[in-house]
């Protein structure tokens, strides 16, 4: 039987991979063979063809599409990821340190929106049907229904501009002590951990409602087990599975989200540098970018599932 | 609960969502009738001026009447979203229902490169379309088809694929009638009501990433603002809690929450039409 689930965790690994590989080529093709030519922006309108031809060969720009793909995504399997068209440093570099901020950031808040979320879903699931499960699903819905930027900017009014505790503007560079730290990341991961949140909350609190539906857990209420006991001690096993996918889904929403966040906060995180990128059309680090975020996005993907198979008790040996 | 004919009831909550769906459908047709100011026009010396009788919600960044801004806003926001998610659910469906009635390796194909296309992150897909071709009203929209259609697609065709499954369909088969006899006289009949809902769903999708776009300021371009434009061009006021950030703001929530609560509280009749 465990072969059977390593037969399966594998095969999803190599689906990983496949789709690594178009995404790849998506990425690729939307920003190289769009119309839009990088050398006449490089140079200006009033270039001459001559220093136009020159610069495109030297950039290889004269090389079949093909086989400037083949190159690109050489590259990006050993680490050169190019040189910036902008600032003319290797894109490797420029992102390094910016792809470490954005990662604590997201770690950050997984490890305040996970526990809130699961214990919201679970007392919701609990309680269901009483004021305090309504109250969680309409407010659930709510941040759910609206844009993250009206989240962020609904934390800045009432933390920074009415309750003046926190800066409206993150500057993650001078960090004297443990309190400016907090203060500093506070905004954008109370942000994350809302919109995160809602999702993970609805998910853990729908598999937990699944598994109370079931038939020994009927059985279970019908021989005069507790609310509390019910879904404590028969549903909430059963829906570890469920409930681990959810989490790792919910994970997956962080990346829209820290797009807005780092933007709105101006965190000097992958996000804010992909955005610039995007202002400045700096072609080769929005592609680099661009794959980073595809790659975390199918690796939590990757996650859910591989939990989703571990979870499930008929693969079990 | 709120009778509306041919035997369905709604709750009172749906009919509230449904009215204010309706206002801003209206708004989105007629703004140029009844906007008070032209929306381009500066019209108050004061920049993020207070709510007062001649400026319904205030002033923005500039001193343009900002009740008139976000009229007009609607058409944008309403339009691109409506115009995407239509093209969206069109393709999808159509889509998910051939995969699904003529199966086998095209089904499979087809799958696997949708699936791919999903798991490109939306807001990403969306910044790197308007890094390459730039941002207009028929690339936005045809992004954001871009970016609903699969998600629609494997919608469509995990309905399909039960209702294929049934015997109305296998003698309609044995009958020989073609594929789009099949699709559209046996499959569509019976996935509607939850495709309706799907629709609904993905538009408000399709509302926040549009918001989120022109948030970043990568969706609809000046002098024309949606709301997520007109929330980003009057930032600058949100220390004060100007109304010209706020309302905004306000419009899209109404929008989205309203299109969310219809959906929870459409009729059994219409949402469980898959149900045999």
């Amino acid at each position: 039987m465990n072969l059977l689930i390593a037969r399966m965790i594998l095969q999803r690994m190599g689906i990983v991979l496949l789709t690594l590989l178009i995404v790849s080529f998506a990425v690729f093709a939307v920003t190289e063979l769009l119309p839009g030519d990088v050398v006449e922006i490089l140079l200006g309108q009033s270039a001459t063809p001559e220093a136009v031809a020159g610069l495109r060969a030297a950039m290889h720009l004269d090389e079949p599409a093909v086989i400037r793909f083949v190159k690109w995504l050489g590259g990006l399997a050993t680490g050169d990821l190019g040189i910036s068209y902008v600032n003319k440093l290797g894109v490797a570099e420029l992102i390094e340190g910016r792809l470490f901020n954005t990662l604590k950031l997201g770690g950050v808040t997984a490890l305040f929106a996970v526990p809130l979320a699961l214990g919201l879903g679970i007392m919701a699931a609990m309680f269901q049907g009483s004021v305090f499960d309504r109250v969680v699903s309409a407010a659930t819905v709510t941040v759910i229904s609206v844009p993250e930027f009206m989240v962020a900017t609904a934390a800045v009014l009432i933390f920074a501009v009415y309750l003046k505790w926190l800066p409206a503007l993150s500057l993650a560079g001078d960090v004297g002590s443990i309190g400016e730290l907090l203060r500093n990341f506070a905004m954008p991961v109370i942000t994350l951990t809302f919109v995160i949140s809602a999702q993970m909350i609805r998910m853990t609190r729908a598999s937990v409602i699944d598994t109370l539906n079931t038939p020994y857990c009927e059985m279970a209420l019908l021989k005069g087990a507790s609310r509390v006991r019910l879904v404590l001690v028969h549903a909430l096993p059963n829906a570890l599975g469920a409930i681990a996918n959810a989490v790792a889904l919910s994970l997956s929403y962080l990346l829209g989200g820290v797009i807005i966040v780092e933007t709105i906060f101006n965190y000097p995180g992958v996000a804010k540098l992909m955005v610039d990128a995007v202002a400045t059309r700096d072609l080769p680090l929005i592609q680099s970018c661009a794959m980073i975020f595809c790659f975390g996005f199918l690796m939590l993907i990757m996650i859910a599932d591989i939990v989703a198979i571990l979870a499930n008790p008929r693969l079990r040996g | 609960m709120v009778r509306i004919g041919l035997g369905m009831r709604i709750s009172a909550l749906g009919l509230a969502s449904a009215v204010v769906i309706a206002f801003w459908g209206l708004v989105a047709i007629l703004a140029p009738l009844i906007v008070p100011y032209d929306p381009g026009k500066i019209v108050d010396y004061d920049y993020f001026g207070p709510m007062t009788e001649d400026f319904l919600l205030g002033t923005d960044y500039l001193g343009r009447d900002m009740l008139s801004r976000i009229l007009m806003g609607a058409r944008y926001t309403v339009g691109i979203s409506l115009a995407a998610v239509s093209l969206a659910c069109f393709l999808g469906v159509t889509l998910g229902m051939v995969a699904a009635v003529i199966g086998g390796l095209l089904d499979q194909v087809l799958s696997r490169v949708i699936d791919a296309f999903n798991s490109i992150p939306s807001k990403l897909f969306g910044l790197v379309v308007v890094a390459a071709v730039g941002s207009s009203l028929p690339v936005l929209v045809l992004t954001l088809t871009a970016i609903y259609t699969p998600g629609s697609y494997r919608f469509a065709r995990a309905l399909a694929v039960n209702i294929n499954a049934m015997d109305f369909v296998t003698v309609a088969r044995a009958r020989g009638e073609g594929l789009i006899y099949l699709i559209r006289e046996e499959i569509l009949p019976n996935i509607v009501g939850p495709v309706l809902a799907d629709f609904g769903l993905r538009f408000v999708f399709i509302v926040l990433l549009l918001s989120g776009l022109s948030f970043l300021g990568l969706g609809v371009q000046p002098p024309y603002a949606d709301w997520g434009a007109l929330v980003q061009e009057n930032i600058g006021g949100l220390p004060f809690g100007a109304p010209a950030v706020i309302f905004p703001s306000v419009a899209i929530a109404s929008l989205t929450i309203a299109v969310n609560m219809l959906i929870d509280n459409l009729p059994r009749r219409i949402r469980d039409r898959s149900a045999p």
